[in-house]
């Protein structure tokens, strides 16, 4: 029999302060290991980031804007970046590189899998903790350093990395040909640090969901954040330490003349193209797996019905994760590919559409004579959804090799990417803070502001990045300086400008989510345990929950979707709400 | 059916007490299988490109043993397995609740493991004098890095024997809670393993 010591009655009490006050301010929110504490941390650190990525962004749109004019309030950046305001291709370079960098790997990353995989895996699951609450803890403390590197890397001589968030080689790997070489050296370190950061919380985040839910909380009963975090997690530990391996040749490259990717001394570029693609296409679920999972979550809330077909979203989800790892060639139609390879990667890459597709359905039989309730994050799950699709499908063009070859490297790819990871991750992040922020911090985020926010980062988000199908099918490249040294381009510049002023709109209407989110958690009206009427574990326990979680361990009866169950007179059931045994003959329902 | 809380110390209880069915082993078992599975993708990055590079340029590598020291390697990787031996020995020890057995299979260890990343540091400052450095080409890059990041696993194994071994001396480990001597175990067969697949393909082949 196991011994239930008696201090942990004591330690489980419903306020839980009996056992939290007694930790000092550092224990308590800086060197935590709660996993709501460093959730919460993630969450500020990859905001900071997300904002600084950014900032980025609108110093690209203004120099392809306006190009050559001076930039308000540019006349504050160094010569080396950009004299009397205007931007100097190198520093060009370096936005671009560091725009993607920031988003990828500092922003949209830990967002997801950082911020809530921490947060909801041990709530949601009814688990006390992470399995491993100080790998936990040093898994954010290790990310903080990386990121100090990453910011860093703008300040040294010589200026950032320069070669695209992709770094290809050889570009990235000679200084002399970049002109970089302490900022490429910095990003490198800096990744390889992140990677074994994601990589201790991905295996914590397996082993806990492996081995800590709650008694009835079967595979099947799992809600589908969950089974997306832990498939994420999953990626995440077999990708990272690609990335890391590359990456560190690329770094022994640049410091100690290894030849990896040289091709002076033998190496090859196309190497390191593989290994970035083998790591980045499960990256790209990465960053998309856990966005669906939040979507299903929160749609089926707002929907009040069942998510509709759990178990074939499950098993879209385990697809999508292992046809993802055999994709990666589809980056690499344009480097020199065997045609019949090409076209193997095109099959293996159009049958991921399916499981997508499925997903999609699903979502939308899901919203379906639903009773519907637009709360903000149900607006946001439901523009996930429509961006989705116009993201995959822009992907199937890409995916065919015959179109591809003429969109490679355009404008068409920077809206296809933008409508998969601001259109579909960055809209589903916005839906999950928008949910789970009541939980965090106990208190509302003003609804009023929220929508307001809603709309306008909707409305603006398309102006941006619909036109920029437009340019890319007129031949207008990604990544380029002045689009208007080209004469075919020229005449291209009205819609830049307009999507540039849109993108200054845009950014803007994120300062009204930024406010809301500091102002709501001092003034906010104070949550209930159960704002949204949900039937997950997290719902019912206090906003925001003790230290511990679970007063008792909870026991699970049923799987995380029963809305509007005719067993019970709300429309929702939790799923640790025991019921009196149904009579003979009425169980046809369950 | 109401449970009190589990305690973090009884979520790693063998399995943990309280949940759903899991893996049906303790959480630091699983978690080091899975940990695992991220080392062979890390080693695979580098197996994988040393190969690619060699199909493409065998005319870079030297025949084994010209530039290479086989035969001290070749004791070098005899004392990893037998370092293996003396981790399962430590291991069976302390199942039997001999304590004694373990502190003495565990220093067998550490002074093996040691000796390892010892004779391969005397290695490279001989490779170094002979003019073969990293940047001599493929042969020397893909040796270095490969063997380098080895020998880096080897290290950090070493630390944490080390820190199991003081763990032992304050008599942490029964035979019915001794995780930190089976985790570090499997860990340090896993580069053990990883050896004898660089020890072929860098040294023989």
């Amino acid at each position: 029999m196991p011994t239930i010591k008696s201090s942990v009655a004591g330690h489980a009490s419903a306020t839980g302060e009996a056992h939290t006050h007694e930790m000092s301010f550092l224990r308590k929110y800086i060197f935590s290991t709660d996993h709501k504490i460093i959730g919460i941390q993630f969450l500020i650190m990859s905001l900071v980031f997300l904002l600084a990525g950014g900032v980025l962004a609108m110093v690209i749109r203004w120099q392809l804007g306006f190009p050559g004019q001076a930039m308000p309030g540019g006349g504050v950046l160094p010569d080396t970046m950009a004299p009397d305001g205007i931007v100097l291709p190198e520093f060009y370079n370096a936005l671009v590189t560091m725009h993607g960098t920031f988003m990828v790997f500092f922003a949209i990353m830990p967002l997801l899998v950082g911020v809530f995989g921490n947060y909801l895996i041990p709530l949601k699951i009814g688990a006390p903790d992470m399995a491993f609450p100080r790998i936990n803890m040093a898994s954010f403390w290790i990310a903080v350093p990386a990121g100090i590197m990453m910011i860093a890397g703008f300040v040294v001589e010589g200026g950032h990395a320069a070669a695209g968030w992709t770094s290809y080689a050889p570009l990235s790997e000679r200084a002399d040909l970049s002109g970089v070489s302490m900022g490429q050296i910095l990003w490198c370190i800096s990744l390889i640090i992140l990677g074994l950061s994601s990589i201790l919380g991905s295996f914590n985040y397996i082993t806990t969901v492996i081995n800590l839910r709650a008694p009835g909380m079967h595979w099947f009963r799992l809600p589908l954040s969950i089974w997306a975090l832990f498939v994420t997690a999953i990626l995440v530990l077999l990708a990272m330490p690609i990335l890391s391996g590359a990456i560190i040749m690329l770094l022994f490259d640049q410091t100690i003349g290894t030849h990896f990717f040289g091709p002076a001394q033998g190496g090859q570029p196309l190497l390191w193209q593989h290994l970035f693609w083998f790591f980045g296409h499960p990256e790209v679920y990465i960053l998309i797996l856990p966005a669906m999972g939040f979507a299903s979550d929160i749609i089926a809330n707002g929907s009040r019905k069942p998510v509709f077909g759990y178990a074939s979203m499950v098993f879209a989800i385990l697809a999508i994760a292992v046809l993802g790892w055999g994709v990666w060639g589809h980056h690499m139609f344009m480097s020199g590919m065997n045609p019949t390879l090409g076209t193997s990667f095109m099959i293996s890459t159009m049958l991921i559409a399916v499981p997508s597709a499925i997903k999609v359905f699903n979502w939308l039989g899901t919203i379906w004579l639903g009773s519907v309730r637009f709360h903000t994050p149900m607006l946001h799950a439901v523009a996930f959804v429509s961006m989705f699709i116009i993201g995959g499908l822009s992907g199937i063009f890409m995916a065919s090799t015959p179109v591809d070859i003429y969109i490679h490297d355009t404008y068409f790819i920077v809206a296809h990417l933008h409508y998969v990871l601001f259109g579909g991750s960055l809209f589903a992040i916005f839906a999950a803070i928008t949910y789970w922020y009541p939980k965090m911090f106990g208190r509302m985020m003003n609804p009023f502001w929220a929508k307001a926010h809603f709309v306008l980062t909707f409305v603006a988000y398309n102006f941006v990045f619909f036109p920029m199908h437009q340019l890319g099918l007129q031949g207008h490249m990604r990544r380029i300086f002045d689009p208007n040294e080209y004469e075919f381009l020229q005449h291209l510049q009205g819609l830049n400008t307009f999507i540039s002023i849109s993108a200054f709109v845009l950014f803007a209407a994120q300062f009204i989510f930024a406010i809301n989110f500091i102002a709501s958690w001092f003034v906010g009206e104070k949550a209930p345990d159960n704002p949204w009427d949900d039937n997950g574990l997290e719902w019912t326990v206090p906003s925001p929950p003790p230290h511990g979680n679970f007063a008792t361990i909870p026991r699970v009866y049923r799987g995380p979707y029963e809305y509007s169950s005719p067993l019970v007179q709300e429309d929702f059931l939790p799923q640790n709400r025991e019921l009196p045994p149904q009579p003979a003959g009425s169980a046809a329902h369950t | 059916m109401a449970h009190a809380t589990p305690t973090l110390e009884e979520n790693m209880m063998d399995p943990p007490r309280g949940y759903e069915e899991g893996a049906g082993v303790y959480n630091e078992k699983l978690g080091m299988w899975v940990f695992l599975g991220s080392e062979i993708m890390f080693f695979t990055a580098l197996i994988g490109s040393y190969i690619i590079l060699r199909v493409a340029h065998p005319e870079a590598w030297k025949p084994p043993g010209e530039v290479l020291n086989v035969p001290l390697t070749a004791i070098n990787t005899f004392l990893l397995i037998c370092s293996s031996v003396t981790m399962v020995k430590a291991f069976a020890a302390i199942q039997d609740g001999n304590l004694a057995g373990l502190k003495r299979w565990l220093i067998a260890t550490v002074i093996i493991g040691a000796g390892f990343v010892g004779v391969q540091v005397f290695e490279y400052i001989h490779l170094v004098n002979d003019g073969f450095v990293p940047s001599e080409g493929l042969y020397g890059s893909t040796f270095y890095t490969m063997t380098g990041f080895h020998g880096f696993h080897v290290t950090v194994g070493v630390i944490c024997l080390m820190y199991v071994t003081w763990r032992a001396f304050q008599g942490k480990y029964s035979a019915a809670d001794h995780r930190g001597v089976e985790v570090v175990g499997l860990y340090w067969h896993f580069v053990d393993l990883v050896w004898i697949i660089l020890f072929t393909i860098v040294y023989l082949i």
